[in-house]
């Protein structure tokens, strides 16, 4: 049985949902699912509007899990830490906004480019070591930015959080209102935006270039490619998204305080991503949309402990295979079903 | 003097409360996120029985090593071993979410409250020695971690399971190879690895606070030390704990505001020196 097991996985050398990636990699189709998904996201709107301060939330933790997507699908590269740019472009959009200058735009822009730059930093400390290693530098880059900001505390209110922020209109024309409609057309068309890019990038030879250093990054180097910048550039990329991700956040909810640094956003943002998928672009967003609405739910249910229930779900998702899942998944959406059926164990 | 005291009890507890963690790492190369938990678990114990039920503080320390060695083997029975072949990801998101389950069943039997530990009246005031200070539970609790040390360098170094470990850590399948039953090797020192939390947690409540977020709270404290310390040898755990403690007690005392910063940046700069933890035999690579 497991003789002939090895031998089929050998005759079947591409494992990894290779239709659906390879789908993905033509830039210029736009697949029956993705054009569904985002007729979908403007579509849900017209449907519950009054919920629009939830898919707000939903649409900006897509965008931090497509971010984290980035360097774990695409590079391999394990974060705990991956807050940290989420909480910088927080910061830097929120102070901003306090201090007068209210337009999102800017504001986002520089919130993420920021973070870009901490990433950019960061990017040449997570280059060497072991998997633990790196967990260790990511994480602690994260809580000594955490600390700053506690330190910090007149920059940026340290535990009572950053208040009073007055936004001007998006691109002057919509002003934001209480019930989040601008907020979640503005977070969509970053996230949008945000997805176009990425899915040009993956297709891209810097993009290729990167699922070759996932795989085996000693080949990699064989075959000339410059590992150690294609991994920094594509987590200063990473981090710029997430930047936006947490500038959008404190732009549109108008308020940042310490928890957008914490460990608990990093491992949600983690659980996120791995609920949805890695390695196809939409599995932090599937993922997003998932999470929030269990997370409603539970907390409506059990306000105080729903997170024993998303605890219990990660290990539950663990016990039974990560890639047996988003293998699964991935083969509801791929334009080919895949031929052999039956997912590799 | 009285600061550096401090500082030593507080590297030794967190040396038993890590080196557990050091051992399944090294080990069984498994990333575990949720050996905190195992911590809080005899912290707990400790609280119920001594506080509640009146159990003497003594005999309360034995079982708060039994209790949580026998939960850490039962788990590692029935969920961890499936998981020693995974990817650190699997790994770290199966353990995050034990920390998750064990901090809501926390709060949902004991409440989320700080938990208070109130010492018997012997281990309780201070005593003078070549004129500094010392707390009197400080003491105790450095004469038991130095002891529970020296019995671990002492089981691994001297005993026939040390060597059967020692085999295991450095190439698992020879090991195996040799007639070494090595998944019991791993069940044995994981149970041993999470009474150990437990015990420092037990000891720990009191120094270091006990209450339902205690495993992410004192996560990163015991990765830093593994991962600082290297995961190959038992004294570089040992050394990089009372370096962390007493850094982390004269920090807090002498710039209060700085807070955790300097453990950090002290961590990721050591980390970048040398990758592999300071007293790897991998050394800088």
């Amino acid at each position: 049985m497991s003789a002939t097991l090895s031998a089929r996985r050998a005759a079947v050398p591409a494992v990894d949902r290779p239709s659906l990636v390879a789908a993905l990699s033509r830039p210029a189709v736009p697949l029956w699912f993705e054009v569904v998904f985002w007729l979908a996201a403007v579509g849900i709107f017209f449907v519950i509007p009054d919920r629009a301060l939830l898919l707000n939330d939903i649409a900006i933790l897509g965008l931090f899990a497509l971010s984290l997507d980035l360097i774990l699908g695409y590079a391999g590269i394990v974060s705990l830490g991956h807050a940290a740019f989420f909480g910088a472009g927080a910061y830097v959009a929120g102070i901003l906004a306090v201090n007068g200058f209210g337009w999102p735009i800017p504001g986002l822009l520089l919130g993420g480019l920021v973070a870009a730059l901490i990433g950019f930093v960061s990017g040449f400390l997570i280059l060497r070591g072991s998997d633990l290693t790196r967990l260790m530098i990511t994480l602690g880059v994260s809580l000594i930015l955490l600390e700053l900001a506690n330190r910090f505390d007149n920059w940026t209110g340290g535990a009572d959080g950053l208040y009073g922020a007055t936004m001007a209109p998006v691109l002057g024309l919509f002003d934001f209102d209480l019930y989040g409609h601008t907020a979640y057309f503005y977070s969509l068309s970053v996230l949008f935006l945000c997805v176009l890019f990425s899915r040009l990038l993956i297709a891209s030879p810097f993009g290729q270039s990167l699922r070759a250093i996932k795989d085996n990054r000693m080949r990699a180097a064989h075959l000339g490619i410059a590992t150690s910048r294609h991994l920094v550039g594509i987590y200063v990329v990473a981090a710029f998204m997430a930047g936006l991700a947490g500038a959008l956040n404190a732009q549109t909810t108008q308020f940042a305080s310490l928890d957008v640094l914490s460990f608990e956003r990093s491992a949600d943002i983690l659980l996120i991503l791995v609920l949805g998928g890695t390695g196809y672009l939409y599995g932090g967003l599937v993922g997003a949309v998932i999470f929030k609405v269990l997370q409603t739910v539970l907390s409506d249910l059990t306000p105080e402990y729903w997170q024993f229930w998303i605890g219990l779900l990660l290990v539950v998702i663990v016990l039974i295979g990560r890639d047996r899942m988003s293998e699964r998944f991935g083969q509801l959406f791929s334009r080919r079903a895949r031929t052999d059926g039956e997912a590799l164990p | 003097m009285t600061i550096l005291f401090d500082g030593i009890a507080y590297g030794m507890l967190l040396f038993i409360l890590a080196c557990g963690l050091a051992l399944t790492l090294g080990l069984m190369n498994f990333i575990n996120l949720a050996h905190g938990a195992f911590a809080m678990a005899g912290g707990y114990v400790l609280v119920i029985l001594s506080q509640q039920a009146g159990v003497p503080f003594l005999l309360c320390l034995p079982i708060a090593f039994i209790v949580p060695a026998v939960i850490g083997a039962i788990l590692e029975r029935t969920l961890y071993q499936h998981l020693y072949g995974r990817s650190h990801l699997d790994q770290v998101l199966f353990s995050i979410g034990i920390v998750f389950m064990a901090i809501t069943a926390t709060r949902y039997f004991m409440g989320s409250g700080q938990q208070i530990v109130q010492l018997p009246d012997w281990l309780q005031g201070r005593v003078e020695f070549l004129g500094t200070g010392m707390g009197v539970y400080r003491l105790f609790t450095i004469a038991i971690c130095a002891v529970v040390a020296g019995l671990i360098q002492l089981g691994l170094s001297k005993t026939r399971f040390g060597s059967q470990l020692r085999a295991a850590v450095d190439d698992a399948t020879v090991a195996r190879g040799l007639g070494i039953n090595v998944s019991l090797v791993f069940a044995v020192t994981f149970a041993v690895g999470s009474g150990l939390a437990g015990l420092g947690g037990a000891l720990g409540a009191e120094v270091l606070g006990l209450d339902p977020n205690f495993p992410l709270s004192y996560m990163i404290y015991f990765l830093v030390v593994v991962a600082v310390g290297g995961t190959t040898t038992i004294t570089g755990p040992f050394l990089a704990a009372l370096i962390l403690g007493i850094a982390d007690v004269l920090g807090k005392y002498y710039v209060p505001s700085l807070g955790a910063f300097i453990i950090y940046t002290l961590m990721v700069l050591i980390l970048l020196w040398r990758p592999h933890g300071l007293f790897s035999r991998a050394g800088a690579r």
